[in-house]
């Protein structure tokens, strides 16, 4: 298994390369121009001026080239600065000076560094995106189990009736929905995330929880419908086999039968779509952030692409790709431990 | 309200408030949402109105618009004119008076050094400066004192508040930029986040795309303002959601820019927290005509590119468009109170704008009519009318808006009912309003017979965007497609008449000229106007001193914003 | 074994049946039977039967254009509202009202209901096929895992936008020419929304076919001699139906609105042809005022999707032997 997974990650750079390349030549091959939203008052001789500034009229390769240099050389070497100098993990190594003022990865709207924005925009996409994929799968894997347990009971009526209206409604009409009722009705949560808000005591704590709420619904809800249909299709399709028999024939508890047996031979798709869904939270959730104003990755994500922002959708993307690789690989290893008959070498 | 309250606003709005009334900071936080989120806080990095608005509450011209329009001094002593002697009778020098007494939100003093720095920061050939047309003209700078700041220009000018006029020509501070100029301006993160200003406010926090925090600026030049300690300035969304937090839900107390229908903003208006403003600029909604041959099955050096169109440029068929318009219907539904209907492609300042016969009344009968005696009629019989041996077919592309796809769908109604079909087509703003040469999509490239969208002009002087219906501003594969003239209206009437405009003067003659280039552009078909449109924004019923201005920053005034108790 | 066996007739004989108790039963016969017993996707049937014929024979019966504007009567309220406000603004001309152009809800949703379900199903059954077919064989044949999945980690990076922006620079003016402006779009959404969505479905079937190879019956299967293209038709194909079933109905779901996102971009259908989606996104701004524009489209998407999950069920349940006869 350990060379299954070294040799998996060394061939994941070429990947990983591969796949940048792709990125980049789709970029360049699309239409948009990061001039798209200056107003028409300003003369087009000036917005030519502007897009040389960028960088813009180098050639598509020489672009590529020093884009990986400051993603690969100049960017690690700012991470390991930062590291040494003020993260609490390895502020007793010496501190490093690598960097030394080259130009880093520079979005072209903000012209500041672009692994900066990312790092300001992790807290609030951890909290609402992460947090809602969690409470989605957490919500999502005892209603599967349960509804293929009794299948066409109440329960599962209910869930397979509520999961399916869930998914096949858009959060761009959920998230509006949620802000008339609770926010415009009702008035108990905001109808906009506040990102400067510190969470320091209980009420800050509680102001928060406020603000996330809505959007985590809006987003556990299609997590938790797509997850538990899947694992109710995969629980139904091993109730009924021979092994199972065999353990309840032996005398084991259905909790046991169920739980453990069942379970472990159902999870292999499951693990299949929470590891597709994983790198999904760092792409954020772009409809339900632009909804409810939380400004996470996701609207980062949406507005450089609107804004042609190159440089930050190269590294968005990038960034994107590697945990897409990273987590799928994961998988892979998981269903050698769910089913040890799976082999790879 | 109380008394108080009440003289204050009219002192507010005024913009004389003493110090007796009011104190610095005491209002609390005044929560500003802008569906755009601002990416940067200099003016000159970006061209982007909210990045300039956002700007607008740190840095500060020597004048500026107010909402009539007129020119007002701001950090200037006065604005300086042929009258008064401030600019001379040659039209070629300006000199500018600083008012004593200001300084940087550092406390250092601000000088005509700043100024200069700032002409010599825009027009550093490396640093891609949004704002370069403003110093088109600008020979020098100089500064013979601290507080006297003398622009010349290589040329007599008739229009010379150009350069440090307006939000977007605000003055930098050379302290804290002078290591920003040419190639650096981009590793200037500092600088160009937490920019040094004259204004009320002062950054505090920058999230780029997402939220600004202001805070009152300690050194501002009137010791009782502005009367909010901090300032919230969130970004991101959509307008509906940004109309709804002012005026439903009452968290935030000014929303920019909503364009949103009417009976939406109206339905919102019923939440009772706040309530829209408007005001009308120089916008004009207008359908577009294309005077070359936009058939696919051109080659890329002929598509839009040779003229004319099959049937676009016959009098008869513009006219006949025109006239299938139910103009004040169209307003109504897209933009009610923040709309007038129009015939005028410059409608604003009014001055400048046309009347014309007809404008406002629809007559699809008489466009019938008119089409069948040019002889435009189908032939075939199935309902569209054939001109010069091709269906009168149409290809009508506009960006992705709610509004337009409104009014994209009416008018594809009336002219079928002229006989005209049209299919329609809508285009992300981002392609469409983007200049890159490899899109088919662009409005300059124009690869469709009519489009529509809204253009704009900074200032109140029409003359440069009258240029944009010369012959030379055609976009053309040679030129990249870039060029002002989208239409590819070409007329030597049309460039005679604003060449002489460019040589006039006198007020008077000049709006002459002006309403005749208006007409012309009108008469011969080089765009259909439909709406002149105004700006609505909404503010929060607690919020005093809102002034909406459309000729500069909505926040131009923001020092004198306060709370209602 | 069918083959008669002539040697010592008489012991046979008297084990003969007077004849077979009942008539032979084709699978096909087993398969509809055990589906008969199904309710809900009896009811899935039945609605979604409804709901397609609506779609195409409604257009002959309610024969108002969907795209007609009738300014004068805009923003007409669904008949039913008079129920429990009299003055609300109804016309039985416009039993589900009209929106803020006055276009016929009831043609809207009839129009845009042909567009969604054309769109709907095709996306989805372009997205299965590839999604099935690039699992099983990245499953089954261990050559092809590695560049087939790294494809599809490739796919799952790509940013969705630029994709669609270069697709409609490239492709949208030659498919314009040749299937007409409607037509063509067609073809290029369908197309993107495929060819965007299979890859959770391709990784499900890989992950499940892994494991399903292992196990005995496939080697039993291959020590008799099948071949592979046989393995994956009879026997690795039906255990991996139930994730396939799941994929394909929250893929129809995915499909329609995508299809209304797309149109944001200028890759959708023009902008006043209807669709589901379309009506729905639309109608989000106006939803406390007039909440019928969003409850019909929404709740024709949701039965759409609800009756195809519940059709896919029965399916299941009705092809698995284990299941059928109980």
């Amino acid at each position: 298994m350990l060379t299954f997974i070294a040799r998996r990650l060394l061939l994941s750079i070429p990947t990983l390369l591969f796949i940048s390349f792709a990125v980049f030549m789709l970029l360049q091959l699309a239409p948009g121009d990061p001039m798209a939203q200056v107003p028409l008052t300003v003369p087009d001789a000036v917005k030519e001026k502007m897009r040389e500034a960028l960088g813009l009229g180098e050639p598509p390769l020489v672009q590529y080239w020093k884009w990986l240099v400051q993603v690969f050389w100049i960017e690690p070497k700012v991470l390991i600065d930062y590291l040494t100098a003020s993260s609490t993990l390895f502020s007793w190594l010496p501190d490093t000076a690598l960097y030394q003022g080259e130009l880093r990865v520079i979005s072209w709207q903000t012209r500041s560094p672009v692994m900066d924005i990312v790092v300001q925009r992790m807290p609030q996409t951890l909290w609402v995106v992460g947090l809602a994929y969690v409470v989605g799968v957490l919500i999502a894997l005892p209603i599967g189990v349960y509804s293929a347990y009794r299948q066409y009971s109440v329960f599962d009526q209910a869930g397979t009736f509520v999961t399916m209206i869930g998914f096949s409604i858009p959060p761009f009409f959920t998230g509006p929905l949620l802000i008339v009722i609770f926010s415009v009705g009702l008035g108990w949560f905001p109808s906009i995330y506040d990102t400067t808000h510190e969470v320091t005591d209980w009420d800050s704590f509680v102001v928060q929880l406020q603000q996330m709420i809505m959007p985590v619904m809006v987003l556990a809800l299609q997590t938790t419908a797509q997850i538990s249909r899947y694992m109710r299709a995969a629980m139904l399709d091993n109730l009924g086999a021979d092994y199972v028999r065999t353990a309840r024939a032996k005398g084991l508890s259905e909790a046991v039968v169920v739980n453990i047996h069942v379970l472990r031979n159902s999870m292999i798709p499951v693990v299949t779509v929470i590891a597709l869904g994983v790198p999904a939270i760092f792409g954020g959730a772009i409809i339900t952030e632009n909804v409810f104003k939380v400004n996470g990755i996701g609207q980062l994500l949406i507005t450089a692409l609107f804004a042609n922002d190159l440089p930050m959708v190269m590294t968005l993307t990038f960034i994107f790709a590697v945990l897409i690789v990273l987590f799928n690989l994961i998988a892979d290893v998981l269903y050698g431990v769910l089913d040890p008959r799976i082999r790879y070498d | 309200m109380k008394i108080k309250t009440l003289l204050m606003g009219a002192v507010a709005i005024t913009g004389l408030a003493p110090a007796a009334f009011a104190e610095r900071a005491s209002d609390g936080q005044v929560n500003i949402i802008y569906w755009q989120a601002p990416s940067i806080l200099n003016p000159f990095l970006t061209g982007g109105t909210k990045d300039i608005e956002a700007a607008s509450l740190v840095l500060e011209p020597l004048a500026r618009y107010d909402e009539t329009g007129a020119l007002v001094p701001w950090l200037a002593a006065e604005v300086p004119t042929l009258a008064n002697g401030g600019f001379s009778e040659d039209k070629t020098q300006l000199t500018w008076k600083i008012q004593e007494g200001i300084v940087w939100s550092d406390g250092t003093p601000f000088t005509s050094a700043d100024v200069k720095f700032t002409y010599e920061y825009c027009t550093d050939p490396q640093g891609g400066c949004a704002q370069l047309a403003k110093f088109e003209n600008v020979a020098s700078v100089e500064t013979p004192d601290d507080l006297t700041v003398v622009v010349t220009f290589d040329s007599p000018v008739s229009n010379p508040y150009q350069p440090f006029v307006g939000a977007q020509s605000p003055i930098l501070q050379q302290a804290q930029f002078a290591d920003c100029t040419g190639a650096n301006a981009p590793s200037c993160t500092d600088q160009n986040f937490y920019p040094i200003g004259t204004g009320p406010f002062t950054v505090a926090e920058f999230k780029p795309n997402d939220v600004i925090t202001f805070e009152a600026n300690e050194n501002f030049r009137d010791p009782a303002k502005p009367a909010f300690a901090t300032v919230n300035f969130k970004g991101g969304g959509d307008a509906t959601a940004a109309g709804r937090a002012v005026m439903e839900t009452g968290e935030f107390d000014y929303a920019w820019n909503l364009q949103l229908a009417p009976d939406v903003i109206a339905s919102m208006e019923q939440g009772g927290m706040g309530t829209p403003v408007a005001g009308f600029g120089t916008g004009v909604e207008r359908v577009m005509l294309n005077w070359t041959n936009p058939d696919p099955a051109l080659g890329p050096d002929e598509r839009a590119v040779i003229g004319p169109h099959p049937f676009l440029q016959e009098p008869a068929v513009f006219k006949a468009m025109s006239m299938a318009i139910d103009r004040p219907l169209l307003s109504e539904v897209g933009y009610g109170d923040a709309g007038k209907p129009t015939c005028s492609w410059v409608a604003g300042p009014e001055i400048y704008a046309i009347e014309v016969e007809g404008c406002f009344e629809q007559d699809i009968a008489g466009a019938n009519a008119l089409l069948d005696e040019a002889g435009f009629v189908d032939s075939d019989g199935d309902g569209i009318r054939e001109a010069n041996g091709v269906p009168m077919s149409l290809v009508f592309q506009t960006s992705t808006n709610a509004v337009r796809q409104d009014f994209q769908a009416l008018l594809k109604q009336w002219w079928s009912e002229i006989g005209i079909e049209t299919e329609l087509r809508n285009i992300d703003a981002s392609v469409f309003f983007g200049g890159d040469p490899g899109s088919p999509d662009t409005f300059q490239k124009f690869y469709a017979d009519i489009e529509m969208y809204q253009n704009t002009f900074d200032g109140t002087d029409p003359q440069s965007y009258f240029g944009n219906g010369l012959c030379d501003k055609i976009p053309s594969p040679a030129t990249q497609w870039q060029g002002e003239n989208v239409s590819r209206f070409c007329m030597e009437e049309y460039d005679a008449l604003h060449a002489q405009l460019t040589q006039i003067d006198d007020p008077e003659e000049r709006v002459r000229i002006s309403q005749e280039l208006n007409r012309l552009a009108f008469e011969n078909g080089m765009m259909i106007p439909l709406v002149h449109r105004g700006r609505i924004s909404a503010a929060s019923n607690t919020l005093g001193g809102v002034v909406l201005n459309v000729w500069d920053s909505e926040l131009w005034n923001v020092a004198d914003w306060y709370r209602i108790d | 074994m069918t083959e008669p066996v002539p040697a010592s007739p008489k012991a046979i004989e008297a084990l003969r049946d007077e004849g077979p108790l009942a008539p032979p039963r084709s699978q096909a016969a087993d398969v509809w039977a055990q589906f008969r017993k199904h309710k809900g996707a009896m009811m899935g049937a039945a609605v979604l039967i409804f709901i397609t014929l609506a779609v195409l024979l409604g257009p002959y019966i309610w024969t108002l254009d969907p795209q007609r504007l009738d300014i004068r009567n805009k923003d007409l309220r669904p008949i039913y509202t008079a129920l429990w406000d009299g003055t609300a603004n109804v016309s039985w001309g416009h039993p589900f009202g009209t929106d803020n152009l006055g276009r016929d809800q009831l043609a809207q949703m009839i129009a845009g209901g042909r567009a969604s379900l054309a769109v709907g199903w095709a996306a989805m059954v372009l997205s299965l096929l590839i999604g099935t077919g690039v699992g099983v064989l990245a499953g089954y044949f261990r050559r092809l895992d590695g560049p087939l999945m790294r494809i599809t980690d490739l796919f799952l990076s790509l940013p969705i936008l630029p994709l669609l922006l270069v697709a409609v620079t490239l492709f949208r003016q030659p498919l314009r020419a040749a299937f007409g402006p409607e037509g063509g779009m067609f073809i290029l959404i369908v197309t993107i929304v495929g060819i965007t969505s299979w890859m959770p479905t391709a990784r499900i079937v890989r992950g499940d076919i892994l494991a399903l190879k292992e196990r005995e019956f496939i080697l039993a299967a291959r020590s008799i001699g099948t071949t592979s293209g046989k393995i994956i038709r009879r026997h690795l194909l039906p255990n991996v139906l139930s994730p396939i079933m799941v994929s394909a109905t929250l893929g129809l779901a995915t499909a329609i609105i995508t299809e209304s996102a797309l149109s944001f971009l200028g890759v959708g259908f023009p902008s006043d042809f209807p669709t589901w989606g379309k009506m729905l996104a639309d109608a989000v701004p106006r939803m406390s005022e007039f909440p019928e524009r969003v409850v019909l489209p929404g709740t024709a998407i949701s039965l759409t999707v609800l009756s195809v999950n519940y059709l896919g069920d029965g399916l299941r349940d009705a092809l698995d032997p284990r299941l059928r006869g109980r």
